[in-house]
């Protein structure tokens, strides 16, 4: 099988140089690393701005990427939805309102806080379940980005694999979550220089947004506008109306995304005061209003502009994955095919780190740390931490052979994955912004409401409740489970005994003190940030309207 | 003790953006016709890209000066 991309001499030095710079980073920040606190949470001392990057960067791993174009083929502009409702309003509330207490109450990671929080039983269940999904979601993405590397420019997925896990294991074992971050700060800007050219370029071949949008229309009906189509199941691509893509995505999902999960989490966590890291969210905003323009308009400009064939799998059928590679090597010559094929390589990468540092730390704070060697000393934490990073390769390296083998195994993990975030969310607003819920009640709530996820799964699948499409069926279940958490956790916490107040201040909204930003310029402040955040995403909404 | 992140950011666009070019003025212009539409798009996003990184590393040793 031919390979779809012809890379030659001057990609692979680009693509060299890449490697050789992702590992000098490891390599010259290995003195920085002492004591666990600096390999696991940077020393609490990194920039807004560059753990801002790393914030978005963390979520853009290269099947993020390839998934937002595709999407943007099947779907058009309304994949924006995904980040101008699906994520700036969630991005804004953590980091105004939830970032004070995962910063102030010195929690070291998202479970660590509800124990504080709650209770012991509440971090196990969420620290065990986020640490067994984040790994095999590693190997998944690595198996899958592999075989996209095949394809492309035909090396075997053992080399891709073996390659991306050695170098990530090599820059996370000398630098830690500080060498994930500045690899993922890098991995930012080589996206943004290796896929905006295909934007312009399309976007010139088009001869510009008004034609574009006209052909689009033609080739997917109702798919370049992101709201005048959502009154009705039948208008739109995606087959949802506004009150299940509101609340479904942009409330439920959404929050429980990017307020909860570890991953991204911990970025604002690694940095250096609770200003900088209430910044860190709200800075990643702005280049997240952006993006849709480098990631989705490819698909649209994929779909538009050139025949189905050009993107049809060996089966003769359109495989909306092959987009953005394919467009990778229609616009792009060699040398900045080179550029390209790095972003994507530094995505797939930069991804896998995210996943292993997270894993990292829960495993040996939340894990290790809590109820296996409680005694440990510094030292053994941060020879934990070191060794679980070449565990956590390991695992994730095993995960990526059995998806090779049992592609099925995987989709039902993935699935099964899908489960745990939406009840979450309804944990931690409960938990920081009403000071009687109770262990208890967060436990039960977090349990059953992934249980109702789970049930609503059941009866779709068996037919007994159905919707218009896939993803309207997610948004729903995200909303059921959601709501079965809240309410149970409510009616539970109501039951059970409440935890005297003065052990919950610097955990619970109204016992906390505000953070004082009166020294602060204004134009640094999270209100401002977040304001002007705001105002940005509206207008887009309105553009697109 | 970590260093300033501009630096091997600094570093990888301008190596880049100077190879880019570079190639972009020794290739054959027939590329760009078949690829991105006649534009030699690694001439100029080669400048973009080394403007970008040279203006980096000039942020990042004023900074270190500054501190020393």
């Amino acid at each position: 099988m031919e390979p779809l991309l012809k890379i030659n001499l001057i990609d692979y030095l680009i693509i060299i140089i890449y490697f050789i710079f992702v590992l000098g980073i490891g390599y010259f920040l290995r003195k920085a690393m002492i004591t666990s606190n600096d390999f696991l949470l940077s020393g609490r001392k990194i920039p807004a701005w560059i753990t801002g990057l790393a914030f978005i960067s963390a979520n853009l791993g290269a099947l993020e990427v390839m998934g937002m174009s595709a999407s943007g083929a099947k779907y058009g502009m309304l994949t924006a939805h995904f980040y101008w409702l699906g994520a700036i309003p969630a991005m804004v509330f953590v980091g105004v309102f939830m970032m004070p207490f995962y910063y102030g109450s010195k929690a070291r990671s998202v479970p660590e806080y509800l124990k504080l929080r709650f209770d012991e039983k509440t971090r196990a269940f969420n620290a065990l379940s986020f640490a067994v999904m984040t790994v095999l979601a590693s190997g998944i993405s690595m198996y899958a980005i592999a075989i996209v590397f095949q394809m492309m420019i035909g090396w075997s997925i053992h080399f891709s694999i073996f390659i991306s896990a050695i170098v990530v294991l090599v820059y996370i074992f000398f630098g830690g979550l500080t060498s994930s971050i500045y690899n993922e700060v890098l991995q930012f800007f080589l996206i943004v220089f290796g896929f905006l050219p295909i934007t312009i370029l399309g976007l010139i071949q088009a001869d510009g947004w008004g034609n574009l949008a006209t052909k689009m229309e033609t080739v997917v009906r109702g798919s370049t506008h992101i709201w005048s189509n959502l009154g009705n199941t039948m208008n739109n691509p995606m087959g949802i109306e506004w009150f299940g893509m509101v609340m479904g995505l942009g409330f439920v999902l959404s929050f429980g995304y990017w307020c909860t999960d570890f991953l991204v989490v911990q970025r604002a966590m690694a940095a250096k005061d609770i200003t900088a890291a209430q910044n860190t969210p709200l800075i990643a905003t702005f280049p997240k209003i952006l993006f849709p323009f480098i990631v989705i308009l490819p698909g649209i400009i994929g779909i538009s502009l050139f025949p189905k064939e050009a993107f049809f799998s060996d089966a003769g059928t359109i495989d909306y994955n092959r987009i953005l590679p394919v467009l990778l090597g229609k616009y792009l010559p060699n040398g900045m095919l080179g550029i390209g094929l790095t972003a994507l390589l530094a995505s797939f990468m930069s991804g896998m780190a995210g996943n292993v540092t997270a894993f990292n730390t829960v495993w040996t704070y939340d894990i290790y740390h809590a109820y296996i060697n409680k005694k440990a000393t510094d030292k053994q934490l941060l020879k934990m931490g070191k060794y679980t990073t070449v565990v956590g390769v390991l695992i994730s390296i095993a995960s990526a052979y059995i998806a090779l083998g049992f592609a099925n195994i995987m989709d039902y993990l993935q699935l099964l994955f899908s489960f745990f975030n939406a009840p979450l969310f309804a944990t931690f607003l409960l938990g920081m912004f009403w000071k009687r819920s109770t262990g208890h009640g967060a436990f039960w709530g977090l349990l059953l409401g992934t249980l109702a996820a789970g049930i609503h799964h059941l009866l779709v699948s068996n037919g007994i409740i159905s919707y218009y499409s896939e993803m309207a069926s997610n948004f729903y279940q995200a909303i059921y489970s959601w709501t079965t958490a809240f309410v149970l956790t409510v009616i539970i916490s109501l039951l059970t005994k409440p935890r005297p107040e003065n052990e919950l201040v610097g955990l619970v909204y109204s016992l906390t003190p505000k953070p004082v930003t009166s020294h602060i310029p204004f134009y640094k402040r999270p209100s401002t940030l977040a304001i002007a955040a705001i105002i940005l995403t509206i207008i887009f909404n309105i553009i697109f309207w | 003790m970590l260093f300033d992140i501009r630096l091997p950011i600094g570093f990888i666009f301008t190596i880049f953006g100077a190879i880019v070019s570079l190639y972009g003025l020794l290739s054959n212009q027939n590329i760009y016709d078949s690829h991105s539409l006649g534009i030699n798009i690694n001439v100029w996003w080669g400048l973009v890209m080394f403007i970008f990184g040279t203006s980096f590393l000039i942020f990042a040793f004023r900074k270190k000066a500054k501190n020393e």
